[in-house]
């Protein structure tokens, strides 16, 4: 294929690997990113293999739809079950729940359809109306604008939204306050920071002093990011970089956080395996509350904290272990069986751990 | 038109006057007269479909083997860009033929179809049919019709089982370290052209299926010697194929992911639906263990057919990890490259 600049090109892949080598410490250092596509680009390229022993990179709490708490999979199946349609990712479906899935609730007769948008959502209930249809609205800051633009859109009077999006910055600084982590710099997610941009990042991360560089999906701008937050270390000057300036400014997408702020506030919320974390949540605002899934329905808030014995992906949601850390991994735990949230979710680093053979660099 | 003559019904099923009339209509114009070139031939039929007995005769080979096969057909849509499930049954198991080594000479045809279809629909799926059986050399001796009520079943069904003649045929695991592996062609285009032509993704893209009978670019492999395993990666793709080769030889195959053929649209939309382009089917492509010194003129013999125009070496086979597949990948990575879990499906951002 010809690019005008290729981003697997090996040789230049060489030069970024020895710029690693030659700025990695000598002590162990651990570098956190927390986005699903980017343990994918590492895992599927082998990109391990061009990191120095010294320095490991792990997977945070990158997958939104692990972290999502059973608790809101237990209140979009007892949406369903008083009459309303949940629509809703597919790799949510089958997340275990408080003791079901979307998926096994489905097969007892809840209504559940996949979506692969918001606007799915409303074709559906254009198409069924009357009949009552839940958007389940999972997602970083990624995800979020697109549900913003279908609240202000005038959507159908039979639709609501049973929100559970997520910003991620406030759950990088929650990391870092965790005992045992000892996360050494931040590859941010580049498609996060199309819309947070760097300046995102400095109001939750300013009391923490961290190397944060915004990284890209190529192989080769992985491997810069790397490069560039080892700089950071080394030279002990911690701050926000950018790592992907072609597709990433210093103020993100303004029309996108505009929208956000119209529809949704930051509030207090739980995050699978992490625990409450202040300001991560997104909550619709008061003008919108008629839109609101919770109010519609009267479900009341369910208190959560579902333990799966055995089960390490709250210390793999916390950068505290790597897949093939846990006991279950590969042996109770597939893709096709799986036992934690990590393992359902496309973005979890045990599902791409399983797929990509992530256990081992070669 | 009355329904009968336009949509199937159970009566088209039941074995009486409505499917003689059927068979009269559709089938023995298409499939009743081609009679095997040589009528002494191995393979040639005696009593052949247009006898329509109880059941056909196949002339035995004075020597070689018969290799027989079996597969049954559904795909959604029916009709997709490049093909329908007429041309993918044909192919399908002219090409698991055509992968033993063996020269096609028979086919079955049995088709189980939803009451309500459309005969225009089964009149252009035969027709596809047809014009892949006709690049071979091989005849469809008998076949059945079965209507299941609407509802019960989405469409069509086509099973097809098929007969081939080779000297010595050629399986998927008798390799060992040192042999090159060899691709056809470009890889993913069948699979990624059926998800992009699903409704749900809205995708407008030029990418067609690859759907194609192998046996005359693969007769022409077969000529030069030196081919040692043959395999089409179809469901689980590439991906699925090498590491059947590999459990099955107890070796390990080393893939160059740089090498391998792929058409930019397919690299684009897997991408953009995050699916790799190496988990899924491929109806037109072919897996080739060869002998290092026969290798390079397997490919020239690839390549002079069109078929085969982007046909590539992929690979070699090692025993640095028995039974498995290793990628390098084109950055310069290496890892594992499994089996596919099942049917891929989109990521979600």
């Amino acid at each position: 294929m010809s690019q005008p600049f290729h981003f697997s090109d090996p040789k230049r892949a060489r030069e970024l690997a020895d710029a690693i080598r030659i700025l990695a410490p000598r002590e162990p250092v651990k570098l956190v990113h927390v986005c699903g596509t980017h343990e994918i680009a590492i895992t599927r390229n082998g990109l391990r293999r061009f990191l120095p022993e010294s320095v490991r990179i792990l997977e945070g709490p990158g997958c939104p739809v692990c972290v999502t708490p059973a608790a809101d999979i237990e209140t979009a199946i007892r949406m369903g079950e008083k009459g309303a349609i949940v629509c809703s990712f597919g790799d949510m479906l089958r997340v275990p729940g408080m003791d079901r899935s979307l998926e096994s609730a489905r097969s007892q007769g809840v209504d559940v359809r996949t979506v692969l948008s918001a606007d799915e959502a409303i074709r559906i209930a254009r198409e069924l109306k009357p009949r009552e249809v839940v958007f389940f609205a999972v997602g970083f800051e990624t995800t979020a604008p697109m549900t913003a633009a279908v609240a202000v859109d005038n959507p159908p009077a039979n639709l609501s939204i049973l929100t559970s999006h997520k910003r991620i910055p406030p759950a990088m600084a929650a990391l870092l306050d965790l005992p045992d982590t000892g996360i050494a710099g931040y590859l941010a997610p580049g498609h996060v920071s199309t819309i947070l941009g760097t300046k995102g990042y400095e109001t939750d991360l300013a009391r923490h002093r961290i190397p944060v560089v915004v990284g890209g999906f190529e192989p080769l701008d992985v491997l810069y990011a790397v490069a560039l937050l080892l700089r950071q270390i080394h030279d002990k000057t911690p701050r926000v970089e950018n790592g992907y300036p072609r597709a990433v400014s210093e103020g993100g997408n303004p029309a996108a956080l505009k929208l956000l702020d119209t529809v949704f506030e930051t509030a207090d919320a739980m995050w699978r395996g992490i625990g409450t974390i202040p300001a991560s949540g997104l909550v619709l605002r008061p003008e919108f509350e008629r839109l609101d899934a919770r109010r519609r329905f009267g479900v009341e808030a369910l208190e959560d904290e579902v333990e799966i014995r055995g089960c390490r992906c709250p210390d793999v949601l916390t950068a505290r272990a790597v897949p093939s850390d846990c006991p279950l991994f590969a042996t109770r735990c597939t893709p096709l069986s799986p036992v934690g949230p990590c393992m359902v979710g496309a973005e979890g680093a045990c599902s791409i751990w399983f797929r990509y053979q992530g256990e081992r660099p070669l | 038109m009355t329904d009968r003559e336009t949509r199937i019904t159970p009566l088209h099923g039941a074995g009486g006057e409505l499917m003689d009339e059927l068979l009269a209509r559709l089938i023995l114009p298409r499939f009743g007269k081609k009679v095997s070139p040589q009528s002494d031939a191995a393979g040639a039929a005696r009593i052949g479909l247009s006898a329509l007995d109880d059941g056909a005769t196949v002339a035995l080979p004075k020597a070689g083997e018969l290799v027989i096969t079996t597969d049954s057909h559904l795909v959604k849509p029916i009709f997709f860009p490049g093909g329908d499930i007429g041309r993918l049954a044909a192919a399908g198991t002219l090409n698991d033929l055509a992968m033993m080594g063996a020269r096609p000479i028979v086919l079955t045809l049995a088709a189980v179809i939803a009451e309500g279809f459309p005969i225009v629909d089964l009149e252009r799926i035969l027709d596809s049919f047809a014009a892949a059986l006709a690049e071979t050399d091989a005849v469809v001796a008998c076949g059945d019709t079965k209507v299941m009520p609407a509802g019960e079943l989405d469409g069509i069904v086509l099973n097809t089982t098929g007969l081939g003649i080779a000297e010595r045929a050629v399986s998927d695991a008798e390799f060992g370290v040192g042999d090159v592996v060899i691709a056809s062609g470009t890889i993913g285009d069948h699979g990624m052209a059926i998800l992009a032509a699903r409704e749900e993704f809205h995708l407008s893209t030029e990418l067609r299926s690859d759907v194609a009978v192998l046996w005359p670019m693969i007769e022409r492999a077969l000529a030069v010697g030196g081919i040692r395993a043959m395999k089409d990666p179809t469901r689980g793709g590439l991906a699925a194929a090498l590491n059947e080769m590999a459990r099955k030889s107890g070796t390990c195959i080393e893939i160059d992911e740089a090498a391998i053929p792929l058409r930019p649209e397919v690299v684009g939309l897997s991408e953009l639906l995050g699916i790799s382009p190496l988990e899924v089917a491929n109806e037109g492509k072919a897996i080739l263990v060869v002998d290092p010194a026969k290798a390079s003129a397997v490919l020239a013999a690839l390549r002079s057919h069109p078929l085969g125009s982007a046909a590539a070496v992929i690979g070699r086979v090692t025993d640095e990890y028995p039974k498995r597949v290793i990628l390098s990948t084109e950055v310069g990575g290496r890892r594992f490259l499994d089996m596919p879990l099942g049917d891929p499906v989109p990521r979600i951002c």
